[in-house]
């Protein structure tokens, strides 16, 4: 199975065999966006079409097969960037058009739960899934993971990433910003400020998430800090901003898996690559009798072996393949695992 | 040799099989903003009509633009994952080249109020460039192609659409050159507010 992902700055494509993984190959645009302080649509998508035929390549040569080995293309079909997102669907068509095989267009946030196959096994089902990037936070109940996925809970304002990017824009750390809080929070107080907890009082939406007001109470502080003339202790406002983060995504995960009865919890995307956040969750479950799986940190941010792993678990469950009119669709719902 | 020929430059795309300068089979299929849903079903549906199977093609020819860039990327993206599956040249081409024949100027339609022209007389006039119709200054030539200008041109323009034949005249001579789109504007840089897309 090829796979390719193309739904923001990173060109992934990917090479899995069942559940085995072949080769994950990827080429970014991040340093591009870097002084803009977010991705920029069309620089992105001028990366992914230059990008394109070198990296399917890499990914070839990495597994050592040929194109002709090739059974079946998934790709990403949505949610994410139109501009973006077209470019991988259009190639992926090419190719199995040409190619002769099968296609199957993809939720990206399946697939972001579907990577973890390729380390640990067939998912248990059902599982909880929470999915937490820049883009993306949201906990889901997967009963079937090839063709039911259902949304328990999601941001109502900033993705946990994107509270991450704009933190550490406050605090003079490079774009993005989840690894270099990461990293500076190790040295700091995770106590040493109190951050509200977003959407955790009892009258709020169980497995909803809100980070935009803890993002405004960081560079609220910082500001009065600086405003009196006091140094800001980097690594205690990153461990305290860190900390408010993780406390409210695992005991919301956590909660879900206890509501709904369920003991396995995957998690995924970006910021699952947090050392703490990898460090509380698997506290938190252990306590709860919780089996907790958490890809490796490569395979937790976008690439195209997560989409191919999907297209596999889909072959697998018999699904039929994507229409050859399949376009892309940056709101596809989750609800919607193969478009 | 067989050609299969590609543009998406305009809200018409084409896609032509050729054998040599005849053309086999063709289809412009008014997809507005739909080419990539559309493309590769006509991409199979000529090959069909002309009887040919894909792999007896022997080169590309693929539309660079100008154009609205979303709809241009299918096309080149497209172009370039067949060619390389096939194993066979893409050569990239400047779509206005690909509209009408002879001694002309083409406008196309560039959005944001603008159009993409470039004239030729016995082979391009200089580059393909954008520009607000009111303000260019255009050779005294025929004007064909997107018949709407015509008044902010004050221009009389004969409509005229990218064809396949055009797209294979417009081959340059030699090695094909790597496929680099014609954007002839920068990227507006605007973050999208997100580091990712999605709101979920
Ligand atoms: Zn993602």
């Amino acid at each position: 199975m090829l796979g390719f992902e193309t739904s923001c700055d990173e060109t992934g494509i990917g090479l899995v065999r069942g559940r085995t993984l072949l080769s994950d190959a990827l080429a970014t645009s991040m340093a591009e966006h870097e002084r803009f302080g977010g991705v920029v649509p069309e620089i992105a998508s001028r990366a992914h079409l230059e990008a394109m035929v070198p990296t399917v390549h890499r990914a070839l040569a990495d597994a050592g097969v040929a194109l002709t080995d090739v059974d079946a293309v998934a790709v990403t079909s949505g949610p994410g960037l139109t501009g973006a997102l077209l470019v991988g669907v259009a190639a992926a068509k090419a190719y199995a058009l040409a190619l002769g095989v099968p296609l199957y267009g993809v939720n990206h946030l399946a697939a972001h739960v579907a990577v973890d196959e390729l380390e640990h096994g067939r998912l248990a089902e059902p599982s909880i899934a929470m999915l937490v990037s820049g883009g993306h936070s949201s906990i889901l109940l997967v009963p079937d993971l090839a063709q039911d996925v259902q949304p328990l809970g999601q941001t109502i304002d900033d993705a946990a990433g994107e509270a991450f990017d704009k933190v550490a824009r406050v605090l003079d750390l490079p774009f993005p910003g989840g690894p270099p809080i990461d990293r500076e929070a190790l040295a700091g107080d995770p106590r040493a400020i109190a951050f509200p907890r977003g959407l955790t009082g009892p009258r709020d939406a169980a497995y909803d998430f809100s980070f935009s007001g803890l993002k405004t109470a960081v560079a609220r502080w910082v500001e009065a800090q600086q405003r009196d003339g006091v140094a800001v202790s980097v690594p205690d406002v990153a461990a305290s901003f860190q900390e408010a983060v993780v406390d409210v995504l695992t005991a919301k995960a956590v909660r879900a898996c206890r509501d709904h009865g369920v003991d396995h919890l995957v998690i995924g995307g970006g910021v699952a690559a947090n050392s703490r956040l990898r460090a509380v969750a698997q506290e938190r479950c252990d306590a709860a009798g919780i089996v907790l799986r958490v890809p490796s940190r490569r395979l937790c941010t976008d690439n195209g072996a997560m989409v191919a792993a999907l297209g596999s678990r889909l072959v697998e469950a018999g699904v039929a393949p994507s229409s050859p009119d399949l376009g892309a669709d940056s709101s596809l719902p989750i609800t919607v695992v193969s478009a | 040799m067989l050609t299969l020929a590609i543009d998406t430059a305009t809200p018409t795309l084409v896609v032509g099989v050729a054998d040599d300068d005849r053309v086999l089979a063709e289809a412009g299929v008014p997809s507005g903003t739909r080419h990539a849903e559309l493309l590769t079903p006509t991409v199979t549906a000529v090959l069909a009509e002309a009887g040919i199977a894909l792999r007896d093609v022997g080169r590309l020819v693929v539309g660079l633009g100008p154009g609205p860039y979303t709809g241009l990327r299918v096309g080149i993206v497209t172009a370039a994952a067949l060619g390389d599956v096939v194993g066979v040249p893409v050569h990239g081409v400047c779509s206005l080249d690909a509209v009408g024949t002879g001694a002309r100027v083409v406008v196309t339609d560039a959005r944001r109020k603008e159009v993409y022209w470039r004239a030729h007389d016995g082979g391009p006039l200089g580059e393909p460039a954008v520009g607000r119709p009111e303000e260019l200054q255009l050779p005294d030539l025929p004007v064909v192609g997107d018949v709407r200008f015509a008044d902010r041109l004050g221009r009389e323009v004969t409509g005229a659409e990218v064809t396949t034949a055009g797209l294979l005249r417009a081959v340059p001579i030699g090695e094909p050159a790597p496929l680099t789109p014609l954007y002839l504007r920068r990227p507006d840089a605007v973050p999208n507010i997100t580091r990712k897309a999605v709101s979920q």
